[in-house]
């Protein structure tokens, strides 16, 4: 998903720059909400644990392979404005150190993979959490299809780009086609890691989970016995 | 307490062991993106990175000859690298309460 340099034109590098620019301000505002004395260090850890599994491609289909992109995860995990941060975080060490994803291009991939992975897995996640039965199930449910979601949705954003600055001149049927189809397959790995590391994290520690707060608050309103305490242990 | 350093300990293990050894058997075809250039025909338009010379390029330490050992050393320097700068910047972040149990069981309910 790393777009490397010069696939895009400069115009349209330099407008996905602002776009990224003014996206990480708003997050920065945003991710003090989001923040405190418990959360702030798993977020650093999410950050490094994403850089850690996405040098882990795994194969999809005949000749190509896919890694997580971890937007939907990491909002669910520590909130959406520290994803977009910690995503851009990764994206800046993989761009400066590895030479993974261009320098030119890493506007564009802290707006495919910040912007838009995050916001489509959370916005998916959102939605089908006030949808779904309000168990961990529910929510593992909920953030396993925001991740499925995620990873297509930033391929087919890559598209239009590339429709408005690609600088080859090729159909752009066939580029669409090509990237929504593998994307789709990735989404599904994509998915299931999401699934196993959060389900791992409420396991042990439910209470840290942005995402789970609807799950937990019958327990911090339980100053009546027993009212919702078997709902919030589920 | 103590749980919460559990976590964040085992985390890190889990972190350091995936970019350490783990990442040693990715796949080595090309992403999504990639394929999809090659398919339709704009594959030869990717320029190399400015950082291409970089010391720890494509994930690999420069003169050190043994794959493993490369990417593995590779990998647990950019998780360092990115846990010192997330890590730093939401601590920055945070709000400093001196009530964080209540005020993180709260917090996250009103948005």
């Amino acid at each position: 998903m790393h777009v490397p340099d010069g696939f895009l034109d400069a115009p349209t590098s330099v407008a996905t720059g602002v776009l990224a620019a003014g996206t990480v301000a708003l997050a920065l505002r945003g991710a003090r909400r989001e923040l405190d004395e418990r959360t702030a260090p798993l977020a650093g850890l999410t950050a490094a644990f994403v850089f850690a599994v996405q040098m882990v491609n795994f194969p999809v289909g005949a000749g190509t392979s896919g890694h997580l992109v971890g937007g939907a995860l990491t909002a669910v995990l520590v909130g959406p404005w520290t994803a977009v941060l910690c995503t851009t975080v990764v994206l800046v060490v993989q761009a400066v150190l590895f030479a993974d994803g261009g320098l030119t291009a890493l506007g564009t991939n802290v707006t495919l993979m910040g912007l838009v992975a995050v916001g489509a897995g959370y916005g998916v996640f959102r939605l089908l959490v006030a949808l779904l039965p309000r168990t961990r199930g529910g929510l593992l449910a909920a953030a396993g299809a925001g991740a499925f979601v995620s990873v297509p949705a930033a391929a087919l954003v890559f598209v239009g780009l590339f429709a408005v600055g690609g600088v080859a001149d090729v159909p752009l049927g066939a580029v669409a086609a090509a990237m929504g189809g593998v994307h789709v397959l990735i989404g599904i790995g994509e998915a299931v890691i999401t699934v196993a590391v959060l389900g791992a994290v409420l396991s042990v520690r439910p209470d840290l989970v942005h995402g789970a707060a609807h799950l937990r608050r019958p327990a911090d309103l339980a100053t009546r016995p027993g009212l919702h305490a078997e709902e919030a242990v589920r | 307490m103590s749980r919460r350093r559990g976590l964040w300990l085992a985390g890190l293990l889990v972190t350091l062991v995936v970019a350490g050894f783990v990442s040693y058997h990715a796949s080595s075809s090309p992403d999504g993106l990639e394929w999809a250039a090659g398919e339709t025909g704009f594959a030869d338009t990717a320029r190399d990175s400015a950082t291409a010379g970089s010391p720890l390029a494509d994930y690999a330490v420069a003169g050190v000859d043994d794959g493993r050992l490369s990417g593995g050393l590779a990998g647990v320097a950019g998780v360092a690298v990115t846990l010192v700068l997330a890590g730093g910047l939401t601590l920055v972040l945070r709000r400093r309460t001196g009530r964080p149990a209540v005020d993180a069981a709260a917090g996250p309910a009103r948005d």
